[in-house]
């Protein structure tokens, strides 16, 4: 029963992730019915972000000291590389979503893969394509309770995720910002109409998704140990996969989607065959488009953004 | 189908590029691999980017190192040698595009490479289909020379370095029950957890369970909770060492204290960088320990270290010796023929090289002893020496 409780935190603590991540691909196609493939490299880049910040900020000298990182350092190592991620998801955004904004759906899908493959080889160049160990911006804790293991890292991704997500659930819900992109993916023209500057809306939403992405791709660096410039391409597509379980253009789906997903795949690691990890997460976007193509939470018309 | 897509796309990439090198070239004369000047022209195929890239990277400045050498005390044949190096990325179409390249582009006379078993395969059948003598200085998978009669390796094979872990483990570690984890996409850890499996058993120790991952892969806590469940008393990793080193934090993490062993695959720098101290006290085999040497290996190690202010691997020892090795059987055949090549690589015999006397047998394989290292504050250690 140990190792089944085990299985299922660290299937948390991925799923968590994934969920971070999801909320991305949700949002933007809550309002633009566009899937923003390149998400998964603005999660790279978070995590690239995230890791040059840190060594910036002198953390190997608080390593080799045994010392631990201060977690204002830690906050503001989040914090550049949630404003980099953003800063780079408006300006997708900006240059190859809006001017193809008005053309066919196809179109932005296209340009998505383009940028998405540009960004994965220019990551390929500027960060080279060896795997790098991801600096311990949190120091590692380990306690047993009752034959598992916990470390204060798992715990760490959890709270940091759950907290964001209630920041973005409140933002939604309780400002100005949230009302108007709930406006505009309800109708993007009436909401015009109705005065809403929908341009800075839309850049709003890819800003707010690609820092929960930039978020989700320092704790997959501090989980997972080893970064590299094609890290997203997975994890990106099992977000992607996560989203649409849960019914996409839906947050609260969006979250779901992403916990089921990393407990079935480390659950499917542990008890069927490693092997099948990754075949487990298609297999259930298979099975969803099936049965419940709208997905587990995506009712017709709920509150999408 | 993502490895497709990119696969696709590099594919593309070096058609491009192919074509662009043919055009610089018009009218390469037929097969006659002269070249423009007298110079005799290697090519060394090797994973320069990618997650193996250190293994590309150590043999590369290893081969380096040797063509310097030869070419300061004269050259072979009074001709001086040049190497080209091409990037294969560790991608195992890549690594035969390399090699078609090499032959087709470069004109090169002979070819060392790769280090991964699975790009020695590919490219190698490249080689042999074109009759230009490779030597593999570190593809220990018995498949490699297999390939044909001008494929030849400078190192020992996986069954030898199989069989030295599992005498390791049950003699000297004295463990019973062992959990082996594997890369299911790597023809040479595959080869190795079967070796090692087949000696350990019939030793009388037991293998506990046996788990997977994929080349790529950066989560193992699945695998490493299911051998916490079991009565294991040591993990056999014979992977490379950029998962080995995720794999050794994982463990870590996850409150795992066996010992960890694995094969020469773990030998790199980037293993310490990336594993740390989760790797105290872990075990590999190895071809060459560079602290414990004989006189020829320490000038090695001197050379080196003094052209690159870095510690060679054993990788970096074998790559060194594949070149000499290459060198010398051109000195002996007097010319630089392709058959005349590989027949006078054929007939090495007692070659002195820097990880040990290196002759090559009927099967193009090279009979050496091999070492266990310790990992010890930070480092590698020789531990104990197996002969075969």
């Amino acid at each position: 029963l140990s190792e089944f409780l085990q299985q299922v935190i660290n299937g948390l603590s991925l799923g968590s992730i994934y969920a971070l991540i999801a909320l991305g691909y949700t949002m933007v196609y809550g309002i633009l019915k566009l899937i923003n493939f390149a998400h998964s490299e603005v999660f790279m880049v978070g995590a690239y972000a995230g890791y040059y910040s840190a060594t910036w900020l002198g953390i190997e000298r608080t390593e080799q000291s045994g010392q631990m990182f201060p977690i204002y350092l830690a906050l503001v190592v989040l914090a550049f590389a949630m404003a980099v991620s953003a800063v780079l998801g408006v300006t997708i955004e900006r240059l190859a979503y809006r001017p193809v904004r008005s053309a066919p759906r196809l179109t932005p899908l296209i340009t998505a893969i383009g940028v998405s493959l540009l960004l994965q080889n220019l990551g390929a160049l500027i960060f080279t394509p060896n795997p790098r160990r991801y600096p311990p911006i949190v120091k590692e804790v380990r306690f047993e309770v009752g034959g598992i293991t916990l470390t204060n890292i798992k715990i760490t991704i959890f709270v940091v995720a759950v907290l964001l997500m209630i920041g973005l659930w409140a933002l939604v819900n309780r400002t100005w910002t949230g009302r108007a992109m709930r406006a505009v993916s309800v109708n993007l023209d009436a909401a015009k109409l109705m005065g809403i500057d929908t341009d800075r809306t839309i850049s709003a939403t890819f800003a707010i998704g690609s820092g929960l992405a930039a978020a989700g791709g320092i704790l997959f660096g501090l989980d997972q140990i080893t970064i590299t410039p094609t890290m997203g391409v997975l994890t990106g597509l099992k977000a992607f996969v996560a989203a649409v379980l849960g019914g996409i253009g839906n947050i609260p789906g969006a979250v779901l989607g992403g916990v089921l997903i990393g407990l079935a795949e480390q659950l499917v690691a542990g008890y069927v065959s490693p092997d099948y990890r990754d075949a487990i997460t298609f297999v259930i976007l298979i099975v969803i488009l099936i049965l419940r193509p709208e997905g587990i939470l995506g009712v017709v018309r709920q509150e999408k953004v | 189908m993502l490895l497709g897509r990119r696969t696709w796309i590099a594919a593309l990439f070096a058609l491009t590029a192919a074509s662009f090198g043919a055009c610089k070239k018009p009218g390469g004369q037929g097969s006659s691999p002269s070249g423009s000047s007298s110079e005799i022209v290697i090519g060394h195929y090797a994973s320069m980017t990618g997650n193996t890239a250190h293994f590309g990277q150590d043999t590369d400045k290893a081969v380096r190192l040797a063509v310097d050498e030869v070419n300061a005390a004269g050259g072979v044949l009074g001709r001086q040698v040049k190497v080209v190096t091409l990037d294969d990325r560790g991608d195992s179409a890549e690594a035969a595009n390399a090699v078609t390249r090499l032959i087709d582009v470069e004109k090169v006379h002979a070819l060392l490479g790769e280090v991964a078993s699975s790009l020695s395969l590919s490219g190698g059948r490249v080689a042999q289909r074109r009759k230009v003598p490779m030597i593999s200085p570190s593809s220990t998978n018995p498949k490699v020379t297999e390939v044909g009669d001008y494929i030849f390796r400078v190192c020992f094979l996986d069954p030898f370095q199989g069989k030295v872990m599992a005498k390791f483990a049950k003699e000297n570690l004295k463990l019973e029950r062992i959990a082996i984890l594997k890369d299911v996409k790597n023809d040479y850890s595959i080869g190795l957890a079967e070796a090692f499996k087949d000696a350990y058993e019939k030793m009388g120790g037991k293998i506990v369970v046996e788990q997977s991952y994929s080349q790529g892969d950066t989560d193992f806590s699945a695998q490493v909770t299911a051998i916490k469940g079991t009565d294991a008393q040591g993990i056999y990793i014979p992977g490379y060492y950029a998962e080995v080193g995720s794999i050794a934090r994982t463990a870590q993490r996850l409150g795992v204290k066996l010992p960890l062993m694995g094969g020469d695959g773990w030998d790199a720098p980037d293993l310490f960088k990336i594993g740390g101290d989760a790797l105290e006290n872990t075990y590999f085999s190895n071809h060459f320990a560079p602290d414990v040497a004989s006189d020829k290996a320490k000038k090695f190690v001197d050379a080196f270290k003094a052209k690159y202010k870095i510690e060679p691997t054993g990788l970096g020892a074998l790559g060194y010796d594949a070149a000499t090795v290459l060198f010398d059987a051109m000195k002996r055949a007097g010319k630089t023929e392709p058959e005349a090549i590989r027949n006078a690589l054929a007939e090495t015999r007692d070659f002195e090289g820097v990880t040990g006397k290196i002759t090559i047998d009927q099967g193009r394989n090279a009979t050496k002893s091999a070492v266990v290292l310790k990992i010890e504050g930070g480092k590698a250690k020789f531990a104990a020496t197996v002969a075969p």
